[in-house]
């Protein structure tokens, strides 16, 4: 099996859709020539032509609501917001419409699109290019959430978002893009939207993150099992919305000490609905209260300082300790 | 009479007074003061030395990301210039000629540029908005600061920045509107430097141009050669007037170019060809600008030799003493500041919790 980046494995799950469905197009500013500012889209445009991999006027929300039109016409439009921090402008759209429309024509119309957003910090960028929003489109009904943690996951999820019948916002965890390399199979692989996973396997708490929190995290328990002795359960949410707590509550069932981890802000960040999902169905399993590790309540501070905002090791180990001493 | 014909402006002003190859238009030449040219001149020559040494540091690591203006200074350094202290000007992220001739510091741009959040902090004396990185949102800012003028019959007037790219954003035509709706005292300068990333200016609208835009929201809309400072100049100072004395809006584009990379993070060879680049290096504004002072006899090559010498040594003062106030600067509780004007409770939990911690790891010799 190849290694790639998480940027050649959605780049291969893009490919690979549009050659088996002539219907999924791409669309979005700079995807075409440029490749995409992260150079996701690279080369789809010499493969599948200036029609099917477009380069738009610089206006997300008009991409945002062509998409909804497109798709409610048949098409698997594929668009790309340049960061997340500029796709609120489709929100409205979003909203009112894209999540909407399977209600709104009684079942007449859905709207199969796909937006796609880097998402998070990490990479050293500007202003509005960090911010992890998840929680917006989160707690939006009728649409899916979606946010892989690594290259494998990543391209199986894109292949999945892009076969559902509803639409999914796909955010992509920047700070991995180019971080490591994993094992991605040639042939067509899914993976279901609206399942977590277990990553790893532990019974004196359970650890739950997403993204590109993944990382600290299991090198958190990692740090827990050889400095602690302390057996850390890790899951992968995937899908924030819908959330699957099928696997989450069973394992706190098991552990009783639960911590979650994500850089979004803390308040009513999708930690809360995470504890909330606990108390309601494993209240009486819990040895201590739910933790959450997340970045604090204030917007992501440029640069130089977003290594205090975003949860490190440090921090999860540190929550992680205080669970297991609380009586 | 079913169908008639509405008689609407079939064409619109292009303005261009001193042209790529120093010919001076002596009709339209506009009598500036000399003192005033020569301090233009300064700060056009301060912008692009300091844009080339933003590239060395960002090359260097010791900046981070940035866009830089190479090409540009022109367009809206002369756009500012009728512009008096307690007009406010609303930036997108490419003016920094502008920025500095409105009185932000060097060392403010390095600490910015470094990802610091106190490089964005705007002194009391000046009204100007901090930079807009999402394309096309501060145009709809300028409209309501200049409606805030308006209602308090003041007679500044807003002057807002966006690039070519900003005029297919949604916010971009619905300012224009509420501007010519509410009469409102605001310049809206168009940075047209033919690219939005990858995106050449005739894949952004169909358009023959942008200025043209202005009439569909009833407001005077002009072109001008925005490489010549000097014409730039005279369409803002009409417009800047025209605001000031009740007259409204005015749309203004000024076509230039980006002769450098969009931002430090972008490749350029992957969809522009160097042919086009070197043909604009020959329209630049600054060679220009030169070349006409110097014919005025307000220029020669020693004054500008000595001109170099001091901005290169304000440069080198402002690069350092903004490292050495970026020390002050590692304090991570800083990031807790500015969120809100009294901090809630439950912020300041967080706060003492990030205290809290710190000091643990400290004392464990770890890190976070
Ligand atoms: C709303 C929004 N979408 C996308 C971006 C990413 N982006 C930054 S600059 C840019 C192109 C802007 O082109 P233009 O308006 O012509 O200004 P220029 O960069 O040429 O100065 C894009 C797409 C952004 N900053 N904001
Ligand atoms: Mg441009």
């Amino acid at each position: 099996m190849p290694k790639m980046t998480m940027v050649q494995a959605l780049n291969l799950a893009l490919r690979q859709e549009m050659a088996r469905d002539e219907s999924v197009i791409v669309l979005g500013e700079d995807v075409g020539v440029d490749g995409g500012v992260f150079r996701v889209t690279d080369g789809l445009i010499e493969t599948f032509g200036e029609r099917r991999v477009v380069d738009t006027p610089l206006a997300e929300s008009a991409i945002a609501g062509m998409s909804i039109g497109m798709a409610v016409y048949g098409l698997k439009p594929v668009c790309e917001m340049q960061f997340d921090g500029f796709s609120y402008y489709t929100m409205h759209q979003i909203e009112a419409h894209a999540s909407r429309l399977r209600l709104r024509s009684q079942g007449r119309h859905h709207v199969p699109m796909v937006l796609r957003a880097p998402y998070g910090g990490g990479v050293r960028a500007l202003e509005h290019h960090s911010e992890s929003r998840e929680a917006f489109w989160a707690h939006i009904p009728g649409l899916k959430m979606v946010i892989p943690s690594s290259p494998r996951n990543a391209r199986a999820l894109l292949v999945s978002a892009i076969r559902d019948p509803d639409p999914v916002i796909f955010y992509e965890p920047k700070a991995v893009y180019r971080a490591f390399r994993e094992e991605v199979p040639e042939e067509e692989e899914t993976l279901p939207i609206g399942r977590s996973q277990r990553v790893r396997e532990g019974r004196d708490l359970t650890l739950i993150a997403y993204g590109a929190m993944m990382r600290p995290t299991l090198e958190a328990a990692e740090e827990l099992k050889r400095q602690h002795g302390v057996e850390a359960e890790v899951i992968d949410l995937l899908t924030i919305s819908p959330l699957d707590d099928s696997l989450l509550v069973e394992s706190a069932r098991k552990t009783g000490r639960v911590a979650v981890v994500h850089e979004a802000p803390r308040s009513f960040g999708p930690g809360a609905e995470v504890v909330a999902r606990l108390v309601e169905k494993a209240f009486y399993h819990l040895e201590a209260p739910v933790a959450r590790v997340t970045g604090y309540d204030v917007v992501i501070p440029l640069f130089s300082r977003e290594k205090y905002y975003l949860p490190g090791v440090a921090r999860i180990v540190d929550a992680a300790r205080s669970l297991l001493s609380a009586q | 009479m079913p169908k008639t014909r509405i008689a609407l402006p079939d064409s619109i002003d292009h303005l261009s007074i001193l042209d790529e190859h120093g010919k001076i238009d002596t009709d339209l030449e506009p009598t500036i003061e000399n003192s005033l040219l020569l301090r233009l001149h300064r700060t056009m020559l301060l912008a692009r030395r300091f844009d080339e040494r933003l590239l060395s540091l960002q090359r260097q690591g010791r900046i981070g990301t940035f866009p830089p203006i190479a090409g540009q200074e022109a367009a809206h350094l002369g756009a500012v210039a009728p512009l008096r202290a307690s007009d406010w000007v609303v930036p997108a992220f490419r003016e920094m000629a502008a920025d500095l001739w409105r009185g932000r510091s060097l060392e403010s741009i390095v600490i910015y540029n470094n990802g610091f959040n106190e490089g964005g902090r705007i002194p009391a004396e000046r009204n100007d908005m901090p930079i807009s990185v999402p394309v096309g949102s501060q145009i709809l800012h300028a409209v309501g600061i200049a409606w805030g003028m308006k209602y308090r019959a003041t007679d500044d007037v807003a002057m807002t920045f966006f690039g070519d790219g900003a005029t297919s954003q949604g916010d971009f035509h619905e300012g224009l509107n509420f501007a010519g709706v509410f009469q409102l005292p605001v310049v809206l300068v168009c940075q047209n430097n033919q690219w939005a990333i990858s995106i050449p200016r005739s894949k952004q609208t169909r358009s023959q141009t942008l200025a043209q835009k202005a009439f569909a929201y009833g407001i005077p809309g002009i072109q001008v050669d925005g490489n010549d400072i000097l014409a730039v100049y005279v369409a803002a100072r009409e417009a800047v007037e025209r605001a000031r004395s009740g007259g409204g809006a005015t749309l203004i584009e000024c076509v230039t170019y980006r002769m450098a990379v969009h931002t430090t993070a972008d490749d350029p060879k992957r969809y522009r060809p160097d042919a086009e680049v070197e043909e604009w290096r020959r329209k630049d504004p600054l060679t220009r600008f030169q070349g006409y002072l110097a014919a005025k006899g307000l220029l020669t090559v020693d004054n500008v030799k000595a001109e170099e010498e001091a901005i290169a040594a304000e440069i080198q003062t402002a690069v350092a003493r903004a490292e050495e106030e970026m020390k002050a600067l590692g304090d991570p509780l800083l990031m807790f500041e500015h969120a809100y004007a009294e901090m809630p409770e439950y912020l300041s939990e967080q706060r003492a919790d990030f205290i809290r911690f710190m000091h643990a790891t400290q004392k464990e010799g770890d890190h976070a």
